[in-house]
């Protein structure tokens, strides 16, 4: 790096070497990543800021999901950017990460979307569907045209989803599907469902459901005091019959939902970082400006150290979760790995909000500062797609060999 | 009908500067950079044309350092159709730009060049001005509309007290205004496409044109920092302050 600088004087390139110390990017992540990698991240950044950050608090104050946001992502070709065909762009799993981190920056509920829509949705339809169903659903779920939602938790069965009581029963030409599925994203507004049910003999297969099918209703959950620009809602199945051609059939039992989990949990990681980010920089903000005793909050030997763990938990974050997104690139994943991250972002995300809250004083809990927003948001970021406790259980069985929940 | 636009590779609109320790310049190491915000407009506007069916090609060109491919790309996955880099390691003044621009038009020969109205770096506005002027080509500058006639441009200028409708022989530059458009987010497919659309790399001497500066910079600083007011009790100590401290009454 100092080679580049020889023509400078001796002193001055040590000095420039010393301030070329980025707060805001200690490992110089910037670096790391390609001229494409780059380039969608600031098409992720720019639209998120213009076109998300102005929406949001309105949003989340008054509950309300705008539909236009799928149709936007959709445009930009944020939906199953991964995939390749169908009207995706084919990006990689890094890119993937970074538009899910700057979605989060703004609101989780955004990120929410975009995970629920691309690796729950489409990946499903993607990996485990025949090419007619491909064919039908990809393309208009990528323009954000459609909205699908997954059913998978129950009321009943959250982080055993292997217990599940929603049942298929075969029909003359199909399936009947009953039973309830709770806290399902976009399930309100959906216009498909990937719901995953027990066969007549007793096997997880997913099913692909359509808005207004007999029987099928998704009342909203109301009271939620997180996720608020996103809605929530359950999927109610009573006798809903779904023809055979909507099996998902080529996965059975619980690595079906299991498989696109680890595309969900691994933009969650890189996402929850974003909206730490945003609480760490507006901490360090508030901090600056605000005086008490004479001098700025950010004089406080206490408050400089919150703001040097939020940079350091962030910045080594961001390097693993750069990591993990070059693995799955290199096809290396393990879900053990995805489940470590998931993990760790979400949980610290969560303590750095809950810090820069602390930092911002009376102000950290009204909306307009967008702090308290990320404390509830991340409350449930760290609780779905596998609680924090739950991810510990996974990686303790994967060094101990002994699976602490029981089946 | 075939459109150049000009793109520059400036210091990212929100980041904050730092003059570099010995004040020789802006420091540029691990800060952001990003194309020129006016460059977007006229990058914009020129796919809107092609989009139109009035410009068949749209040709982004960059110059100065081997990165500028970087601003060329952005430009590409906006929807430009090809890019042209003039690489240099020089520090390029307005006057070489405007040199390296004619002989990159006179190689291309289109019948129109879309540019930013100024760099947010430099903030000279002269680039298009001077360029016009080698050229011997009509010009409008600061324009925020653009319309297309038979071998005529037809544009409105922002000018102080008002808007003013000229008409431009073809071929001509037009510097552009902030109001002209709002430039589109590159779309990930785009961005995909980008990579292959072609990028052609020449060098000053190969345009044959000197791109030595004229110019010495004998120090950058930073403006001065701006005093904290105080606060006065009555209107009697506002008028003395006034009058003996100020000295403006």
């Amino acid at each position: 790096m100092t080679q580049r600088q020889v023509a400078a004087p001796k002193e001055s390139t040590k000095e420039a070497a010393a301030a070329a110390f980025q707060w805001d990017d200690p490992l110089v992540l910037e670096d790391q990543l390609s001229e494409e990698e780059r380039m969608v991240r600031d098409s992720a950044r720019a639209y998120a800021q213009d076109k998300l950050m102005p929406r949001i608090l309105e949003a989340h104050r008054h509950e309300r999901f705008d539909r236009e946001v799928m149709t936007e992502m959709g445009a930009l070709g944020f939906l199953g950017a991964t995939l390749k065909g169908y009207g995706c762009a084919g990006v990689n799993y890094v890119s993937y990460g970074l538009i899910a981190r700057e979605l989060e920056r703004v609101d989780s509920a955004y990120r929410s979307c975009l995970s629920v829509q691309s690796s729950l949705g489409m990946d499903a339809i993607h990996a485990y569907g025949t090419e007619e169903q491909r064919q039908k659903y990809l393309p208009k779920l990528a323009k954000g045209e459609w909205i699908v939602c997954i059913g998978l938790t129950e009321p009943d069965h959250g982080s055993d989803p292997g217990g599940m009581k929603t049942r298929a029963r075969k029909a003359d030409g199909g399936y009947q599907l009953s039973g309830a599925k709770m806290w399902i994203t976009n399930s309100p507004v959906a216009d498909v469902f990937v719901v995953w049910a027990k066969d007549d003999d007793g096997e997880i297969r997913g099913f692909l459901l359509e808005k207004g099918m007999k029987g099928l209703t998704t009342p909203k959950i109301e009271g939620k005091f997180s996720l608020r620009a996103s809605i929530t809602g359950e999927i109610v199945m009573d006798d809903v019959f779904v023809p055979e051609d909507n099996l998902l059939p080529n996965v059975k039992g619980l690595k079906g939902p299991f498989g696109c989990l680890n595309g969900a949990r691994y933009s969650i990681a890189w996402g929850a970082l974003g909206a730490a980010e945003f609480c760490w920089h507006a901490a360090r903000s508030y901090a600056l400006e605000r005086t008490q005793f004479g001098r700025p909050l950010a004089a406080n030997q206490l408050v400089q150290k919150k703001l040097a763990d939020m940079q350091t938990e962030i910045t080594l974050g961001l390097q693993s979760c750069l990591r993990l997104g070059r693995l799955m690139d290199e096809g290396r994943m393990t879900p053990e790995a995805i489940s470590m991250l998931k993990r760790n972002s979400a949980g610290k995300a969560l303590e750095i909000a809950r810090m820069a809250r602390d930092i911002h004083g009376a102000n950290g809990i009204v909306d307009e500062f967008h702090v308290i927003r990320h404390v509830l948001n991340l409350e449930s970021v760290n609780t779905y797609e596998g609680t924090h406790d739950i991810h510990a259980l996974i990686l303790g069985r994967a060094q101990t060999g002994i699976q602490a929940f029981t089946e | 009908m075939k459109v150049l636009v000009p793109v520059k590779r400036v210091i990212d609109a929100n980041v904050k500067i730092r003059i570099k320790a010995d004040n020789a310049g802006v420091e540029t190491t691990n800060v952001k950079m990003s194309m020129n915000p006016f460059d977007e407009v006229a990058v914009e506007e020129a796919i809107r044309l092609r989009e139109a069916g009035t410009a068949q090609e749209v040709i982004a060109v960059s110059l100065g350092v081997a990165r500028c491919q970087e601003t060329i790309r952005t430009a590409l996955a906006m929807g430009a159709d090809r890019g042209i880099l003039v690489e240099t390691d020089v520090e390029l003044e307005p006057l070489a730009v405007a040199k390296l621009l004619q002989a990159v038009v006179e190689k291309e020969k289109p019948d129109l060049v879309i540019m930013g109205k100024q760099a947010i770096d430099g903030d000279c506005n002269q680039t298009g001005q001077m360029l016009a002027a080698l050229l011997g080509w009509a010009q409008g500058t600061f324009i925020s509309k653009l319309a297309i006639g038979q071998g005529t441009a037809e544009v409105t200028r922002e000018i102080d007290g008002g808007l003013e409708m000229l008409s431009l022989k073809m071929p001509a530059v037009v510097t552009v205004d902030l109001r002209l458009n709002e430039p589109r987010y590159a779309s990930l497919p785009n961005i995909m496409k980008a990579r292959k659309k072609p990028l052609e790399r020449l060098l000053p001497e190969e345009l044959g044109v000197d791109v030595a500066p004229r110019l010495v910079t004998l120090k950058v600083e930073e403006p001065p920092k701006r005093q904290a007011g105080v606060k006065v009790a009555n209107v009697a100590e506002l008028v003395d302050k006034l009058r003996n401290e100020a000295k403006v009454i």
